[in-house]
């Protein structure tokens, strides 16, 4: 099959999955701002993304797009190591239109895996993980997303935490989404200069939107999410 | 005013492939800034032979920038710093400072093994051309030179992928050790052309085939390869490529 034993092929996996990675934190990013404004949006958010059927299945799609973009991280870097050969350079000198971000995608990536640890650890564990299993005596229940939030960045080192993760996911976004559409050759002469440009502004303003979340309920936990209307005309849970 | 500089060249040394390698170190005297590197290199040549010691090997051949034998790392940069688009040949000791040591390594690539000291074998990109396949020639009475209309911008393109000369500066200067830059710039002069199109499916194929055969990186768009590019090519050949490559897979 073409996809796995061509170069360009597990290239094609990394681009695909990384654009649906992308959709996935653009939809995330959004979804966070309404915590900002009302706490029962919210949460209203978080009921139906619960331990519904197509919750569980989405979360595991996602999962499997994670798992797979790694793998293909390390596939590609062990062969890439092996096309390089042992013998490193005595001098290299780095042109100047070659991005910081596009020689340590791996690194960065890295980076982005164990941010997501935490961000498992402290959210999922406690909701949509804690909901399956029917978990008792957690300080707040699975649907109340919000309070999550306030707990989890009242603590600054959670806090900070997450600002180097954000930082590290711009860093791996501003070179990754328009690389992702030169693998799929949607790209040339002037493609390339606008989805570079494309790029840098979306992966922007979606760290935007995170990190706004972060510092408001870091420095103004009691300022949030106080508009008082529900998200749906009916109630959930 | 030409001016007189002393340098010196701290050049690798390795017999053959298996060698470990190492450096060795010459000092040039009283070198003219309008030498060309190369002269340059071949004077310490003189030098180590009158001291009895084994010359230094490296590539070349034209020596006017056009044939893509010169291969040689310096300083970090493939070809060294030459005004834009230029090969080893075209770089002249004016581009150094007096008294600078100046570094001379291999293309180091696991596709492209030492043959000795910075003579390395790029026959791999013979056998990627190869792969790559002939060109339907409707053979009989010459046809009417412009029986076949391309668009100026096309036939442009298509001039400038050509202007590849298979140097492999950007195997080189590329951290995967990939061979994209080229293959795509190969692939892109005759996938621009309508004289190109009926095998262009099978061209794209067969030659990212033999890339991969060969052992080259996959591409991770870095762009040190167009950095580094003494013809000036760019990725949007290697986008051009990509685009090839799926749709022929795709077609399949």
């Amino acid at each position: 099959m073409w996809l796995f034993n061509s170069s360009i092929g597990r290239k094609l996996i990394m681009s695909v999955t990384g654009i649906a990675l992308v959709l996935f934190i653009t939809f995330h990013g959004c979804m966070n701002v309404v915590a900002l404004i009302s706490k029962d949006a919210y949460n209203t958010i978080c009921a139906l993304l619960g331990s519904n059927w197509y919750a569980i299945a989405a979360t595991l799609g996602l999962a499997a797009l994670v798992v797979i973009h790694i793998i293909y991280a390390f596939i590609l870097t062990i062969q890439n190591r092996k096309a390089r050969g042992n013998n490193k350079y005595a001098v290299t000198e780095k042109p100047d239109k070659v991005e910081w971000a596009s020689q340590n995608m791996l690194v960065l990536g890295i980076i982005i895996c164990l941010g997501l640890l935490l961000h498992l650890f402290n959210f999922w564990y406690n909701m949509m993980f804690a909901e399956i299993i029917g978990a008792e005596g957690l300080k707040y229940g699975p649907a109340d997303g919000f309070n999550w939030i306030k707990e989890t960045f009242s603590n600054p080192v959670f806090s900070c935490l997450y600002i180097i993760w954000l930082v590290a996911i711009w860093f791996h976004l501003t070179h990754g989404m328009w690389s992702a559409m030169q693998t799929l050759g949607l790209s040339g002469h002037i493609w390339f200069q606008r989805w570079k440009c494309i790029g840098q502004v979306w992966s922007t303003i979606i760290m935007a939107l995170f990190l706004i979340v972060v510092l408001a309920f870091w420095f103004f936990p009691d300022a949030v999410g106080q508009c008082d209307f529900k998200l749906l005309p009916f109630a959930v849970n | 005013m030409a001016k007189n500089l002393n340098v010196t060249i701290k050049f690798w040394k390795q017999n053959g492939p298996k060698d470990k390698g190492h450096f060795e170190t010459h000092d040039l005297k009283n070198i003219p800034d309008d030498t060309s590197f190369l002269e340059a290199l071949d004077i310490m040549n003189e030098e180590l032979i009158a001291a009895g010691k084994e010359p230094f090997v490296f590539d070349h051949d034209c020596r006017e920038g056009i044939c893509g034998m010169c291969s040689l790392y310096i300083n970090g940069t493939p070809h060294g710093k030459t005004e834009r688009g230029a090969t080893t040949c075209q770089l002249y000791m004016r581009r150094f400072k007096n008294g600078e040591t100046i570094t001379v390594e291999p293309w180091r690539s696991a596709g492209f093994p030492v043959i000795k000291d910075c003579m390395v074998d790029r026959s791999a990109f013979d056998k990627i051309i190869q792969a790559g396949g002939y060109t339907t020639v409707r053979t009989g009475a010459p046809q009417d030179a412009n029986a076949i209309l391309i668009p100026k911008q096309d036939a442009d393109e298509a001039m400038d992928c050509a202007s590849c000369i298979g140097c492999g500066a950007c195997v080189a200067a590329c951290k995967n050790g990939s061979a994209m830059l080229f293959v795509s710039s190969k692939v892109s002069q005759l996938a621009l052309l309508p004289q190109g199109r009926p095998e262009a499916a099978k061209r794209a194929k067969a030659m990212v085939a033999k890339m991969d055969e060969l052992g080259f990186g996959n591409c991770t768009n870095t762009r040190a390869c167009e950095a580094v590019c003494p013809k000036c090519e760019t990725i949007a050949n290697i986008a051009r490529l990509n685009r090839e490559f799926i749709k022929a897979k795709m077609a399949d």
